[in-house]
């Protein structure tokens, strides 16, 4: 019994991650208008029976704005999170062909791990005129190095191994080695190091989109909602940066868990 | 046709290498054994000679030309360990055609079931590994072997068995073979012509009284040498 016992948590984290994120893709459908529904008569309605998670300013319910904004994010972090997998591996693969390759592959991973992330997400999101597409890019473009460099240790420990050894006494090429047998080994370490991306960029599109520099304000997304509330709060209306807040909370965690079990799974 | 090392050098530190100057030749279909201390430099000789390591100085032809960096290697190499020598993610039957594809009586003469086929290397027995290992290595174009006590953690019935199917094959094509062993009357009985490496040189023709100790009087066979 011990031993499916991890096994058995993962299956749960990705049976719990899966619907919740199934519930908040399919919100796009359902919630329809919602998000974007003034209703003036109702304006900072403070949470209770006919308004669950209370109204906006301009009257808009607040459940419906916090789900729009976290399926957002979700695209926003899953596509930021596969570019920066795609390219942290396609580096790794790169640095196992030649010397001068590696070489060049650890100086990038180097320069890029010695500048604070932050400062070079906001420029690269600024040059890029802000947005959704320039969010995706500055997250990717900044966190691929910390998996680069996993991957790349990994690579070329196994480039060692006896089997790969034989394989290419064998006859066999670089290309049928890199993606027959190094590539399809790694590929549990990509899946996890995106998943651990994922909440990370999650954080940085919300942070981005709060400093101005990310989605653009008319999206109903999370770091748009923050925004929002930093003018209310003092107000006491609590309830416009607390929900939005605990939601994106909440889906970091879901998909940080899962990540924690799928590595150890794997 | 013939394998031949000639004044081979090789080190993992630079400032005491491992082999000294060594020469080896090995003949087409000829069967020579190698002894030796742990850590005499038996493999590493064995992988210089696959072309999976490369001498300081010194060189390694087949039939006088070099050995080359890609395509099909004319030496193999066979290692102690099956299970380092496979993919751990591939089936078996995609590691034994990995090369080549071994007919069906060739299955039969090695002892390969084809229920293992489908199995992953993990689920086979370290003797049942080797069997793949070894019939991988026998691709069509490979004209040497070196065996690096392929058959040391093997039991005596699986370890005959598994030298009658090597040498069968080997005779019908002529295939030297390099038997790296610690095993002196495995080597005795396998190899009419066997080499004792120490001090990073090769003792040549020795009897089976100074084989018995190698471990604990090497310098004492050096001198019955001399």
């Amino acid at each position: 019994m011990r031993p499916t016992q991890p096994h058995l948590y993962t299956l749960g984290y990705i049976l719990l991650s899966g619907s919740l994120l199934a519930l908040l893709i399919s919100s796009h459908w359902w919630l329809g208008t919602t998000p974007a529904h003034m209703q003036f008569d109702a304006r900072l309605i403070p949470p209770g029976g006919n308004h669950w998670l209370g109204t906006d300013a301009l009257g808009r319910e607040l459940w419906a704005r916090t789900l729009a904004g976290l399926r957002i994010s979700f695209w926003v972090g899953l596509s930021a999170a596969l570019l920066g997998t795609t390219i942290a591996l396609s580096l790794a693969a790169l640095s196992t062909l030649s010397r001068q390759m590696d070489a060049l592959v650890s100086l990038l991973i180097d320069t890029l791990l010695s500048v604070p992330h932050l400062i070079l997400l906001l420029l690269i999101a600024f040059a890029l005129g802000g947005g959704t597409q320039a969010v995706i890019i500055a997250v990717a473009l900044t966190h691929w190095p910390s998996l680069a460099r996993v991957l790349r240790a990994e690579l070329l420990t196994l480039r060692h191994a006896p089997y790969i050894r034989i394989s290419r006494s064998l006859g066999k090429s670089r290309g049928f080695i890199l993606f027959h047998h190094l590539l399809p080994h790694v590929l549990p370490h990509c899946l996890v190091g995106a998943l651990l991306l994922f909440p990370h960029a999650i954080l940085h599109e919300a942070a981005l989109t709060f400093l101005g520099v990310g989605l653009d304000p008319s999206q109903p997304a999370i770091g748009v909602l923050l925004a929002e509330a930093m003018r209310y709060i003092t107000a006491g209306y609590w309830w416009l940066g607390v929900f939005p807040g605990l939601g994106l909370l909440m889906m970091v965690l879901c998909i940080d868990r899962l990540a924690f079990h799928l590595r150890r799974a794997l | 046709m013939l394998l031949e090392a000639s004044l081979l050098t090789f080190g993992f530190r630079t400032d005491k290498p491992l082999l000294k100057e060594l020469s080896l030749t090995l003949h087409k279909g000829q069967w020579l054994g190698l002894s030796g201390d742990s850590g005499a430099g038996k493999s590493t000789l064995g992988k210089l000679l696959a072309g999976q390591l490369r001498p300081w100085s010194g060189h390694i032809t087949v039939d006088g030309i070099p050995l080359l960096p890609s395509g099909l290697g004319p030496v193999q190499w066979l290692p102690q360990a099956p299970e380092l020598a496979v993919n751990p993610r591939w089936r078996v039957g995609k590691i034994l055609n990995e090369a080549w594809s071994p007919p069906e009586a060739l299955l039969q003469a090695f002892g390969i079931q084809p229920g293992w086929l489908k199995r992953f290397p993990q689920s086979l027995s370290g003797g049942e590994l080797h069997r793949v290992c070894v019939l991988r290595a026998l691709a069509p174009g490979v004209r040497y072997l070196i065996a690096d006590e392929i058959s040391t953690m093997l039991d005596p019935i699986t370890q005959v068995e598994l030298w009658t199917a090597l040498q069968t094959y080997a005779e019908s094509r002529q295939i030297g073979v390099l038997v790296i062993s610690h095993d002196t009357a495995l080597v005795e009985r396998l190899c009419p012509q066997r080499y004792h490496l120490t001090h990073g040189q090769l003792v040549t023709n020795l009897t089976a009284a100074t084989l018995e100790t190698p471990h604990t009087n090497t310098n004492a066979q050096r001198n019955t040498q001399q």
